[in-house]
């Protein structure tokens, strides 16, 4: 029985999704790798197309959805195995920020560009000194009259480089109580005073962009602050659940898609005389690997009905965020062994699908920050 | 219990100081984005003798042993993996020519080596899986003087067209198993017939490429062959008991190098007012680590020393190697959770040192490969 209902509008979405990655871009993959980015074209053709922000409501331009169509993109990408165009990203994490936060006037202004791809978003929250400790973050925004002055630095932020608007946590001050010093605004690219620092070199995740961010005496109008004055603590745990929830939904995905190149490996690859699969070791190693992600499977589907249902599942959210980015590491890299000396080679791709996958169990809040919240709401 | 001598401690210090002067940190992101071998350093190293120490003094050797060569690996991984590998690899198969070949043979390649004017590498691999002896498939035919060589190697290291290759062949072409048909002979790059095709990037250890070789019609005078003619076997047994031990230094130090750096950033680090190393979780983390990189070091040199003692143990270098990879391999993706969103990035290194692990675990016979040896020998005939 199927936790998750599709309905055949969902699955002629996946069907025209596949359709568009498979042309316009898997062809373009390996060059964006070593382009370290993907051009802005691509993001106005996912737009066009109605692949963006496929939640955002019907007068923004938006699909009016719900999450399954977040499901299905995180699905088909992962199937691909492509992160640079971070779809996922820029439609579940930053954009449901504006939508759910944003004043009506916010909405109608920046919304039908996030969904037509002639707005990309970006999220930043990260700085130098505060990763896992959010809430030690250092850049100010400080009122002048109508307008609020940004000072600060963000680093390790995706789609840093191509982002056209920046959903930015800053705190007041004057505020001493750091929780309810933050706020989120939002900034315009080519704002003066904010400017891009490193395109920082990875480990994976070659096609996306990953950008330092810096903000100098940035001015931006005080009505881009996103809620009430003080609120942005309360807006992050908010939205962090679906971010996590996304995270572990493209762990499962890309485990799986692990294990079918893992299957198609071991069934054509011949090791003294016999195919790979025929030998025990892989044979149990295959079945331990397919259950882990049957397993991750079934928690993660669980918990997207639940968060459609509107369930407070931030203890699970967390445990699920943790195991199933551990796990698809485990299995990226028990792979690499039952490959053999091929999987040295970038060639197999195996090699590129272990190193986007590293980085799962650190972004979105590390999996030792996801235990530590487990913990603390398990009442620890 | 074995413990290091006056003179060991010194070349142990020796490399390290070398490594710490040469082995630049943006030098080091450069070439591995390039895929380019630090030739420069390499001479260097060999300048001071670090290259080729446990080969014989007659021939510009070290004259010493492999706990000495294990010291140098170690101490260049620890300071950088990718260059330590590069230059620990640099003469992978001069060890076969020294020990097996004849002085005439040994005098035209063992003093380029050591010298820093020949690379060489081993061409053994004939499939994409890697390495198996049992199935190897170049054939290598008597013509005369010379020997004619026709057959495809993966996974070897490419050093163009001056480098020289170990090539394991068949040379006995009736029904006789591997055991008492193959024969090493050395190919020099640029010798008619052999066509070098580069693999592209690799997972980690980028600073030597590798390529797959194929052999049409290559001629080489019939004095390449090394040592006897259908002893290649046991004798690539040796060589690769000697470079899995290497590679096990090599993870060592690789170990060692990422739990520094994890090391350096937990004491400095602060987050929630706290450094990182105050906190139980990381205590814990850092103290496994620590513990498994001195199972690993005991392992790994005990293998060495009980090679240097003529008592190498095939079965117990398996298990160092297979220990010792796992520790690197372990260790470094532990210093990348520790560094946090920093780990994923390339300047703080422990990502590459990651990379360089796993592909030390890959190669020379990854975890399956020594666990299959591992089991038959302990469990013996039944």
């Amino acid at each position: 029985m199927d936790i998750l209902k599709f309905s055949k509008e969902h699955e002629k979405f996946r069907e025209r999704l596949a359709g568009f990655l498979a042309k316009e871009v898997t062809p373009f993959m390996d060059q964006w790798e070593k382009d370290r980015i993907v051009p802005k074209s691509i993001w106005k053709k996912a737009g066009r197309a109605g692949f963006l922000c496929p939640s955002v409501s019907k007068e923004y331009g938006g699909l009016g959805g719900d999450f399954l169509y977040s499901v299905i993109v995180s699905e088909e990408f992962s199937r691909i195995v492509h992160s640079g165009l971070a779809a996922s990203l820029h439609s579940d994490v930053v954009v449901p920020y504006i939508e759910s936060f944003g004043s009506e006037e916010q909405k109608k202004k920046y919304l039908p560009g996030c969904v037509s791809g002639d707005i990309i978003t970006a999220i930043a929250m990260t700085e130098p000194d505060a990763g896992s400790d959010l809430a030690g973050m250092k850049t100010t925004a400080v009122g002048q009259g109508d307008q609020v002055v940004i000072n600060g630095s963000k680093t390790f932020i995706s789609n840093g480089i191509n982002c056209d608007l920046v959903v930015l946590a800053a705190i007041d001050p004057a505020i001493t109580d750091k929780h309810q010093a933050v706020s989120l605004y939002l900034v315009e690219d080519k704002t003066p005073g904010f400017k891009r620092g490193r395109h920082l070199d990875k480990m994976g995740w070659n096609s996306q962009d990953t950008a330092e961010l810096f903000f100098s005496d940035c001015h931006i109008p005080k009505a881009n602050r996103l809620g009430e004055a003080g609120s942005g603590f309360i807006q992050l745990v908010m939205k962090l659940q679906q971010e996590r929830l996304v995270c572990a939904m493209g762990a499962v995905f890309a485990a799986e898609r692990i294990m079918e190149f893992a299957n198609e490996y071991c069934k054509k690859t011949m090791v003294k005389e016999k195919p790979l699969n025929r030998f025990q070791a892989v044979q149990f190693a295959i079945v331990e690997m397919t259950t882990d992600v049957k397993l991750g499977r079934t928690f993660v589907e669980k918990l997207c009905a639940d968060h459609m249902e509107g369930e407070n599942i931030v203890i699970e959210t967390s445990m699920a965020k943790y195991w199933t980015t551990d796990m698809v590491n485990r299995v990226a890299e028990r792979c690499m062994d039952l490959f053999g000396e091929s999987a040295v080679l970038e060639s197999n791709i195996m090699a590129r699908i272990k190193r986007d996958a590293r980085v799962m169990s650190i972004f979105a809040g590390t999996n030792e920050i996801m235990k530590g919240i487990a913990a603390k709401f398990m009442g620890m | 219990m074995f413990e290091l001598n006056r003179s060991q401690k010194e070349i142990q210090n020796a490399a390290r100081q070398f490594a710490k002067g040469e082995f630049d940190s943006h030098l080091a992101l450069e070439l591995e984005e390039s895929r380019e071998f630090p030739k420069k350093i390499w001479q260097k190293a060999a300048g001071l003798g670090f290259v080729g120490i446990q080969l014989p003094e007659e021939y510009s050797g070290g004259g010493l042993g492999l706990v000495e060569a294990c010291l140098i690996a170690e101490n260049f991984c620890r300071v950088d993996s990718t260059f330590g590998m590069a230059l620990t690899l640099a003469g992978a198969g001069s060890e076969a020519v020294a020990r097996f070949a004849d002085a005439g043979l040994k005098q035209t390649i063992l003093p380029k080596i050591c010298e820093g004017e020949l690379l060489s590498g081993i061409a053994f691999s004939e499939t994409d899986y890697g390495l198996d002896l049992s199935s190897i498939n170049t054939i290598a035919k008597p013509a005369g003087d010379t020997i004619l060589i026709n057959g495809k190697k993966t996974h070897v290291a490419n050093l163009g067209t001056n480098g020289i290759y170990l090539v394991l062949c068949k040379t006995e072409l009736n029904q006789a198993p591997p055991e008492e048909s193959l024969s090493m002979v050395l190919v020099k790059g640029d010798q008619r017939g052999m066509s070098i095709e580069d693999s592209g990037r690799k997972f980690g250890a980028n600073m030597t490429a590798s390529a797959t070789i194929t052999f049409d019609n290559v001629t080489v005078p019939g004095s390449n062959l090394v040592g006897k003619n259908g002893k290649g076997w046991s004798q690539a047994g040796k060589l690769l008991d000697e470079l899995k031990i290497l590679t096990a230094a090599q993870a060592l130090g690789t170990a060692q190098g990422a739990l520094d750096r994890a090391l350096g950033h937990v004491k400095q680090r602060e987050q929630f007012n706290r450094k990182l190393g105050r906190f139980q979780i990381t205590r814990h983390k850092i103290a496994l680590m620590a513990t498994k990189v001195e199972l690993a070091r005991l392992i790994t040199f005990q293998a060495a020393d009980m090679f240097d003692k003529g008592m190498a143990d095939s079965t117990y270098i398996s298990m160092a190697k297979m220990v010792s990879a796992r520790t690197a391999v372990e260790v470094a993706d532990e210093a990348i959770q520790l560094f946090g969103g920093y780990g994923y990035m390339k300047e703080s290194q422990v990502e590459r040192f990651f990379r360089d692990a796993k592909v030390a675990e890959l190669c020379f016979g990854g975890l399956t490969a020594m666990k299959d040896m591992i089991g038959e020998a302990v469990i013996g005939k039944i």
